[in-house]
């Protein structure tokens, strides 16, 4: 090719490619000047709201709303994190009590209390300026569940407590989460520090894993691959998930689930919204965490991300009720002190678990 | 060339490298650049000590080391298995090898997630291969990255070979040599560019796959990669993160120096339309081989089709019905046509950008100079646009949140930001698919089509097109899986009312409830059906084109 053929061939190219470029740029404008009537929330991936509720709520504060999910709880809270001064919106959602304290160290967030908070939501609230700037919106307790139909197969009664794990009458049966992977299974391992104690936990988890616990990435994997009642054909009848999973496992046709939820190992996770600092429109995002609180909203979260309002006037779906009762006494251990340790307990149970 | 020639194709050279250079610098270089930046100046100052501590820790010896041998061994498994298929579904004939090559492509662009649900199905202790004993093992890890990667090797080798001229081989024959002399002194010698550049893209892929790692190793197993994802985004330690994305800057290029001293100097390539034959008796191998592979990809395969017809203990296509109705599960944000719809005109788009973009980039560094100053330059060029794929996408992710969101470049919720990032994943596919082709074409033919008389376009449709165009179709399809299947990028990018395909399945599967679990298997199985779908037209598409030459 001749030196003129050359540069022909690159100019056409370079041609066509600020074409391509151009062309797939739909409308690249900017959307600053509707900043005042949409509201952008930032929540995790679980968020899952029906139309009607979010309908309702733009039709009584006026605002639009935008959700923008980005990633599970850790990742959000470390994505607010980083684009502190510049939020990727004006309020978050799903914020939980195990990363509740880096966010507001960190300054993510700016002060709000809703004036009608329910009076049952205060038990949740932080201390000190933490539980100025993040309202609590529901909760939900992470325990292990038994198959109670595989247990009753086999005659064997199910265990109960977290020392019941380690009796040899179950080894084998247990399967979890990684803590430094998943969301309940850091809950998990904290119900362990807060029944074991930040010097014991090591040691149980050691004779846990003698047990032949086994311990896989995230919570999908664990439910429906591992779990005998999963649909995964699993060989393992305990699983760490959630006090609200039993209705799941009601049979076509029939009014009991096969499974249950033991009480006696359950960690509560409390979910926060709250408004960010430096929001573009911190009144529209005031009155959505308003509206988080009010009824419509806390009446929409058991159906729909399987976690219990703040509210305790708001009714509970039937099955609720009767096969999805929260621990009584859930173990727990302070934000403060998750928040500090967080990375350093993480490490550590990687370690331990690490054979 | 006179030398006012020269350097107006010195300067055009420079304006058209200028265009992809431009979009890597934006969408992989600041990011990257931002991020480390955090790290290594967390309060506005230069501190190295904390990268000098975390790069001094025990346990990095130890990922780093595991990141290297899992991704060599897995990258060899992947060549071993890769080649033979691409002979057997591109030299022979046989029924149905159109329908198998779209198969083989179809584990490329499915949801880790998915899959390695799929694969824990069939390996965990109580599955129909958990005698094997690979649920959690290192094993399990490198079965699972071959068999996202066995289409890469495939793809990028399969149209080489096709086009390949068979009458050395069959003048070796001819003199006597065995089958497998043939293979080894004129086969495989002529496929050393190709096989080279496939491997490096595999590599990349194995050792920056993260997902694969944690589910596949029951969290046992840390890579780099799986560390730069619990350091960002568990532990938020960008120091210890910033360290060891240096880490994996510093092996990529290594390797890819290290395979551009290697490449071998270009061999004259005559290339003709092979027409496919039927397999004889010295094919048994490769066929075995390919059995194998097909094993490999439809097991997994199968069983995600299998759970995703299985509704409580009885058969069903519930969760296939319930996908078009976006009110069958509040998980679901638009119903999974309209995902589909914006998974496949986003494709379209990062399609064009990445052959477009990769085009250029092909066609610049396979220009020939001997001067040493040019050609250093060149072969920089070339390995830069590698780098996307051996660079940590948590990085990247994180960066383009941090770096992209005030002027000049305030570029968070462009719409156009997620087909760009995809073409970053594809563009280097792109390029090392065609760069060797267009290697192998001798300068000379370019100069004696000049000679006769041809002008530029003339000796571009008449030289370089015959030969490149089946690559560059190959490249397109690739192109268009690559983005079909994209989740890093694309989940931190993707506009919340606009998701992907592949977002979609990810949201559903963070959902307790069977019912969305079922509905993400059929929603990948979708995906795989549209995958191999495309690939399949776009064979057809090439082969209409060749009248048109």
């Amino acid at each position: 090719m001749s030196h003129r053929g050359r540069g022909l061939l690159a100019a056409t190219i370079t041609v066509a490619a600020l074409a391509a470029l151009a062309a797939c740029s739909p409308g690249a404008t900017n959307d600053s000047g509707e900043a005042n009537d949409t509201v952008t929330l930032v929540t995790h991936d679980s968020w899952s709201v029906p139309d009607e509720v979010i309908a309702a709520f733009e039709e009584e504060s006026g605002y639009r709303l935008e959700v923008v999910p980005s990633g599970d709880a850790g990742a959000l809270t470390n994505k607010l994190v980083l684009t502190k001064g510049n939020p990727l919106g004006d309020a978050v959602y799903g914020i939980d009590n195990t990363f509740a304290t880096r966010a507001v160290d960190e300054g993510v967030l700016a002060e709000h209390v809703p004036a009608d908070l329910p009076a049952s939501a205060e038990q949740y609230r932080l201390e000190g300026a933490a539980g100025d700037q993040l309202t609590p919106v529901d909760w939900g307790d992470v325990c292990v569940n038994a198959d109670d139909r595989w247990f009753a197969a086999h005659d064997l009664a199910p265990p109960r407590t977290l020392d019941d794990l380690l009796d040899p009458a179950y080894e084998g049966l247990l399967v979890t989460p990684g803590a430094s992977s998943s969301s309940p299974g850091f809950a998990f391992l904290l119900a362990t520090i807060g029944k074991y104690g930040v010097d014991g936990w090591q040691d149980y988890w050691t004779r846990l894993l003698d047990n032949g616990a086994k311990i896989v990435s995230d919570w999908s994997e664990a439910y429906e691959v591992d779990f005998t009642a999963g649909g995964g054909g699993g060989d393992r009848p305990l699983v760490v998930s959630y006090h609200s999973s039993p209705p799941f496992t009601i049979p076509e046709g029939e009014r009991r689930p096969t499974t249950s939820a033991l009480l006696e190992t359950c960690f509560r996770q409390v979910e926060y919204a709250g408004v960010l600092e430096g929001a573009a429109n911190p009144e529209g995002a005031k009155a959505l965490v308003d509206f988080m609180v009010g009824e419509t909203f806390q009446e929409a979260l058991p159906e729909n991300m399987y976690v219990v309002p703040v509210d305790d006037t708001v009714d509970l779906p039937p099955l609720w009720e009767k096969w999805a009762r929260p621990a009584p006494h859930p173990i727990t251990v302070p934000a403060e002190e998750i928040a500090e340790h967080r990375s350093e307990w993480i490490r550590a149970w990687s370690d331990v678990t690490a054979r | 060339m006179s030398p006012g020639g020269q350097k107006r194709y010195v300067a055009l050279a420079a304006a058209a490298a200028a265009v992809p250079l431009a979009v890597l610098a934006v969408f992989f270089v600041v990011p990257v650049v931002g991020m480390l930046r955090l790290g290594f100046f967390p309060d506005g100052e230069l501190d190295l000590g904390g990268v000098v501590e975390t790069l001094a820790r025990p346990r990095v010896g130890r990922v780093v080391w595991f990141t290297v041998w899992s991704a060599s061994l897995a990258t060899a498994v992947t060549v071993m298995l890769g080649v033979p298929v691409a002979y057997a579904l591109h030299r022979l004939s046989f029924p149905g090898r159109r329908i198998l090559r779209g198969l083989v492509a179809v584990p490329f662009v499915l949801p880790t997630v998915v899959v390695g649900v799929a694969f824990r199905t069939l390996l965990a202790d109580a599955g129909p291969l958990g005698f094997l004993g690979l649920d959690g093992s290192a094993a399990g890890i490198v079965a699972a990255l071959v068999f996202f990667n066995v289409s890469v090797v495939v793809r990028t080798v399969g149209p080489w070979w096709e086009a390949m001229d068979p009458r050395r081989e069959e003048a070796a024959a001819a003199l006597g040599a065995t089958p497998l002399q043939v293979l080894r002194t004129v086969t495989l010698p002529a496929l050393r560019p190709v096989v080279l550049s496939a491997a490096s893209v595999v590599f990349l892929f194995c050792a920056t796959a993260f997902g694969v790692v944690l589910t596949m190793g029951g969290l046992r197993y840390a890579t780099v990669e799986t560390e730069i994802y619990l350091l960002t985004t568990q532990f938020l330690d960008l120091r210890a993160a910033a360290a060891l994305s240096v880490l994996q800057i510093v092996v990529v290029v290594v390797l890819l120096v290290v395979t551009g001293r290697t490449r071998p100097s270009p061999v004259e390539r005559v290339t003709v339309d092979t027409v496919a034959r039927r397999p004889r008796g010295t094919d048994l191998p490769a066929l075995i081989v390919l059995g194998l592979a097909l094993l490999l990809v439809v097991a997994p395969l199968g069983t995600l089709v299998v759970r995703s017809l299985r509704v409580d203990g009885g058969w069903s296509t519930e969760y296939y019905r319930a996908l078009g109705d976006a009110d069958a599960s509040p998980a679901l944000a638009v119903p999974v046509g309209t995902a589909l719809e914006n998974s496949l005109r986003i494709a379209v788009d990062a399609t064009l950008v990445a052959l477009t973009l990769g085009l250029v980039v092909a066609v610049l560094v396979t220009r020939r100079t001997r001067r040493p100053g040019p050609r250093r330059l060149l072969s920089l060029f070339d390995g830069i646009f590698m780098l996307p794929l051996g660079v940590s996408a948590v990085t990247v992710g994180f960066g383009l949140l941090v770096t992209l969101d005030r002027p000049p470049l305030d570029l968070r919720g462009s719409p156009w930001l997620v087909p760009v990032a995809q073409a970053m994943v594809a563009l280097p596919l792109v390029v090392r698919t065609i760069v060797p082709v267009l290697r192998s074409i001798d300068e000379r033919r370019r100069e004696a089509a000049a000679t006769l008389g041809a002008g530029p376009l003339r000796v571009l449709a008449t030289v370089d097109l015959p030969v490149a165009w089946r690559p560059a179709l190959a490249a397109t399809g690739f192109a268009f899986a690559v983005s079909l299947g994209e989740f890093g990028a694309t989940s931190f990018l993707a506009r919340p009312d606009a998701p992907t395909l592949p977002v979609l399945v990810y949201q559903l599967v963070s959902r307790p409830g069977a019912d969305n679990f079922g509905m993400a298997l059929a929603a990948s199985v979708v995906l795989g059906l549209v995958t191999a779908v495309v690939m399949l037209a776009v064979e057809r598409l090439h082969l209409r084109g060749v009248g048109a030459f």
